[in-house]
C-alpha cells in the first residue's frame, strides 16, 4: 500500500487540487517548483541551520516518569511546545518561508486558528523582512487573546474573518480569498495538512522533522527506534503528520490520531471529522469532512481553536481509510482534564490541543514496557483564560 | 441545435445575467428568471448557493448564506425548475460549487439538469484535470456544456485546452479576482482581452466579474462576445419589489 502522494497528487482517493482557476497559476507554480527547491542543498542547508539555531531544535524527547508509572508503559513525549514561539507550527513557516523567498514573492498571507500558526508565520515573516496578513476568525480572536497581540506585535495586519462560524474555516475562506485577488506576489503559507495539492505534501515533508528525530532520540533512549504507538492530536492533521511521517510504512508502529470531540461526538457541538464526517471537497482537495446532506460544510466546535476544523487533511482520509490510521475523539472535559494531569505530574502546561493526545492515554490499556510516543505539539499559554475559567483557578 | 449555441450564432452583445437561487425569498427562483427574461437577459446563470464560496465576494457571500439559511438545497432548487421551461425559453445554467455536486451525485445532478431543461453548469472549483478525468464523459453524455473559466493569468496554451474541452462558451475573468470588484479597464486588461481576440478560439466569450454598469458592459463587449453581470444584480434585487427591481435594473442595461 502507497501510504504517501502519486504524481497526480492523490493519496488514495484523497487530495488533488480542487480550486478555481484564479489560484492555478499559484498552485502550479508550487507544484512545479517544490520538491525541486526543498531537496536543493542550499535550502536544506539554510532550513536545517534556522531549525537548529532559531527554532531550537531537536526538540527534546521527553520520557514522562510520572505519567509512564501512572499508565504502566513508557510514555515519551515529543517536545514540540519548546519550540521557539511554542508550537510544532514553526517547522513548517521555516520552510514555506524560504521557499516563498525562492519564488520571489514579497507578500506572506495565513489562517490561523488556535493563533500559533499565525503567530508563526508573523514571526518568520519578520525575520525576513516580508509583509503579513493573517486571517482569523471573529470568535478565535477573542479566545485567543495573547495570541492576536503577538502577531500585531511581529507587525502582522490580523484580519477578522466574519462570515459562517467565524473560526478557522472562515479564516481559510478569507485567505484563499486573498490569493485570489493577488495572484502575482503573494504566497499563501497554510497552516496544516491540508489545501490543494501540493500543500498537503509538502506540509507534511516540513514537519516530518518530528517523526525524524524522534527516530534517533528513541535509538539513543532505548536502543530500539521501532516504538509500539505513536500519537498525536488532529485539526488539519500537521503535526500528527509530522509524528507519522518516518512511521508510516512500517506497519509494526501503531498510529492514533485524536480528533477533538468536542461536547460530545452525537451531541452536534463536536469536531470528530472521521466519526461525523463524509467524503467530499473542502478547501481545494477531496477529503473527508462534515457536511449536511446537501454537500454543505458543517460548523465544528471544539474548545481547542485549533481543532476548531471541519475537515482533516488527504493524506490522513487515506490513513482512515485504509485502516493504517486509527483515528479515536476525546472529549472538551477529557482534553482539559488530560491537560491539567500533565501540569500536576511533570510540570508541563500542555496546549489545549496536544492535551487532546494526552487524554487519550487514559483510554487505552498497556501490558507494561510498551513504548508510547505522543506528540506535545504545543505549550498552554495560549489558553490559559480557558484553564483558568473551567478549573475556577 | 442546443439553446447555448443558437443564442451565439444569432446574437451579439449577450447580455448575461447571474444570481443567486433562493434569494431574496426562497421561492423567488422562478420568478426572477421570468422577469429577466422578459426585462431582456439572453442568458441567465442560476447560482445554487455553497457554505464555502472561496470565488466569491461579500455580496454573493451574503446572499448565499441567506438563501441557505431560508432552507434552499440543490433538492429544492430541482423542484422549483421544474416548471422552467413552460415559463423561460432563454438558455440557463447552474453555477455553483462542487461540493453539493458530488454529494448529489454527478450523474444525479446531470440528470436532474436535463429533466428541468438547463442548459450547462459552471463549477468553478472543478478542475480541468479532474473534469477531463472523471466527469467529462457523464455531462457530454447528458448533452450538458460545462463552462470554463480564464483569467489574465492563464497561459496561452492552457487556454487552448481549455476551449478544447469547452462546448458553450468560455468565461473571461476581467482579473484575478473574487466576485463583485469594479471592473477597471486598465491596458493591461485590454491587451489580455485582444490577446484572447486574436487566438481565434473556436468557443464563443463572455466576460464577467465586476460589470456593474452600461458602460463597463459595452466596454466588454467589445471584446467578447457578450458580459456576465452577477454582484450588480444582486445587490439591486429587493424583496419588497422584487420584479420592479429587476425590471428598473434591466433598463439600465437594455434602455
Ligand atoms: C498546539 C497545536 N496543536 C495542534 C494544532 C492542530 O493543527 P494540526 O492538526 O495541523 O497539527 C494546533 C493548531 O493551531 C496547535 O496550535
Amino acid at each position: 500500500m502507497n501510504y504517501f502522494v502519486n504524481e497526480k497528487g492523490y493519496f488514495g482517493d484523497f487530495g488533488g487540487a480542487y480550486i478555481p482557476e484564479m489560484l492555478y497559476p499559484n498552485v502550479e507554480e508550487l507544484r512545479q517548483n517544490y520538491l525541486k527547491i526543498i531537496g536543493d542543498e542550499s535550502f536544506q542547508k539554510e532550513f536545517h541551520q534556522l531549525l537548529k539555531d532559531y527554532v531550537g531544535r531537536p526538540s527534546p524527547l521527553y520520557l514522562a516518569k510520572r505519567l509512564s508509572q501512572k499508565y504502566n508503559a513508557n510514555i515519551f513525549l515529543k517536545r514540540e511546545d519548546l519550540n521557539h514561539t511554542g508550537a510544532h507550527k514553526i517547522n513548517n513557516t521555516i520552510g514555506q518561508i524560504l521557499l516563498a523567498e525562492r519564488l520571489g514573492k514579497k507578500r506572506i498571507i495565513a489562517e490561523t486558528g488556535a493563533g500559533q500558526h499565525g503567530v508563526a508565520t508573523a514571526t518568520v515573516c519578520a525575520l525576513r523582512g516580508l509583509e503579513c496578513v493573517v486571517y482569523m476568525g471573529e470568535i478565535d480572536i477573542q479566545r485567543q487573546a495573547p495570541n492576536v497581540a503577538r502577531m500585531k506585535m511581529l507587525g502582522a495586519k490580523v484580519v477578522p474573518a466574519t462570515s459562517g462560524s467565524k473560526t478557522l474555516k472562515d479564516a481559510t475562506n478569507e485567505a484563499m480569498r486573498d490569493w485570489i485577488n493577488n495572484p502575482i506576489d503573494t504566497h499563501y503559507i497554510i497552516g496544516s495538512v491540508v489545501g490543494p495539492h501540493p500543500y498537503p505534501d509538502m506540509v507534511a515533508i516540513f514537519q516530518s522533522i518530528i517523526s525524524e528525530e524522534t527516530k534517533k532520540q528513541l535509538i539513543e533512549q532505548t536502543g530500539n527506534d521501532q516504538p509500539d504507538y505513536v500519537l498525536a492530536c488532529v485539526g488539519g492533521g500537521s503535526n500528527a503528520m509530522g509524528m507519522f511521517y518516518h512511521f508510516i510504512d512500517d506497519e509494526k508502529v501503531k498510529l492514533i490520531a485524536v480528533e477533538a470531540g468536542g461536547r460530545g461526538v452525537d451531541t452536534g457541538f463536536s469536531a470528530a471529522t472521521t466519526f461525523l464526517g463524509k467524503e467530499g471537497v473542502l478547501h481545494g482537495s477531496r477529503s473527508i469532512l462534515m457536511q449536511t446532506e446537501d454537500g454543505q460544510v458543517v460548523e465544528p466546535h471544539s474548545v481547542s481553536a485549533g481543532l476548531d476544523y471541519p475537515g482533516i487533511g488527504p493524506q490522513h482520509a487515506h490513513l482512515f481509510k485504509t485502516g493504517r490510521g486509527e483515528y479515536v475523539s476525546i472529549t472538551d472535559d477529557e482534553a482539559l482534564q488530560a491537560g491539567l494531569l500533565l501540569t500536576q505530574m511533570e510540570g508541563i502546561i500542555p496546549a489545549i490541543e496536544s492535551a487532546h493526545a494526552l487524554a487519550y492515554l487514559e483510554k487505552m490499556s498497556f501490558k507494561g514496557g510498551e513504548n508510547v510516543v505522543v506528540c506535545l505539539s504545543g505549550r498552554g499559554d495560549k489558553d490559559m483564560d480557558t484553564y483558568m475559567k473551567y478549573f475556577n483557578l | 441545435m442546443s439553446r447555448i449555441k443558437e443564442l451565439f450564432q444569432t446574437k451579439k452583445n449577450i447580455l448575461s445575467i447571474y444570481y443567486t437561487a433562493g434569494y431574496p425569498g426562497l421561492n423567488d427562483t422562478v420568478q426572477i428568471a421570468e422577469t429577466l427574461e422578459q426585462s431582456g437577459a439572453d442568458l441567465l446563470e442560476i447560482g445554487f448557493p455553497y457554505s464555502d464560496p472561496v470565488a466569491d465576494g461579500p455580496t454573493i457571500q451574503a446572499s448565499s448564506k441567506q438563501s441557505l439559511d431560508q432552507g434552499m438545497t440543490l433538492k429544492l432548487l430541482f423542484e422549483q425548475l421544474k416548471d422552467l421551461r413552460k415559463k423561460v425559453s432563454i438558455p440557463v445554467l447552474l453555477m455553483g460549487y462542487v461540493n453539493p455536486v458530488l454529494q448529489f451525485g454527478v450523474e444525479n445532478f446531470c440528470k436532474a439538469c436535463v429533466e428541468v431543461g438547463v442548459d450547462g453548469c459552471i463549477v468553478p472549483d472543478l478542475p480541468m484535470a479532474e473534469y477531463e478525468a472523471l466527469y467529462q464523459g457523464i455531462f457530454e453524455g447528458n448533452g450538458l456544456s460545462n463552462i470554463f473559466l480564464v483569467t489574465p493569468q492563464t497561459s496561452t496554451e492552457r487556454i487552448h485546452k481549455i476551449d478544447g474541452l469547452s462546448n458553450g462558451f468560455i468565461y473571461l475573468l476581467s482579473s484575478s479576482a473574487t466576485t463583485g470588484q469594479n471592473l477597471q479597464v486598465s491596458e493591461g486588461t485590454e491587451s489580455y482581452f485582444s490577446r484572447i481576440a486574436d487566438m481565434k478560439l473556436k468557443n464563443p466569450t463572455m466576460i464577467g466579474f465586476g460589470i456593474d454598469s452600461k458602460e463597463t458592459f459595452d466596454k466588454a463587449c467589445e471584446y467578447a462576445n457578450g458580459a456576465i453581470i452577477g454582484s450588480a444584480f444582486v445587490k439591486a434585487l429587493d424583496a419588497n419589489d422584487l420584479n420592479g427591481s429587476v425590471k428598473t435594473f434591466m433598463q439600465k442595461f437594455k434602455g
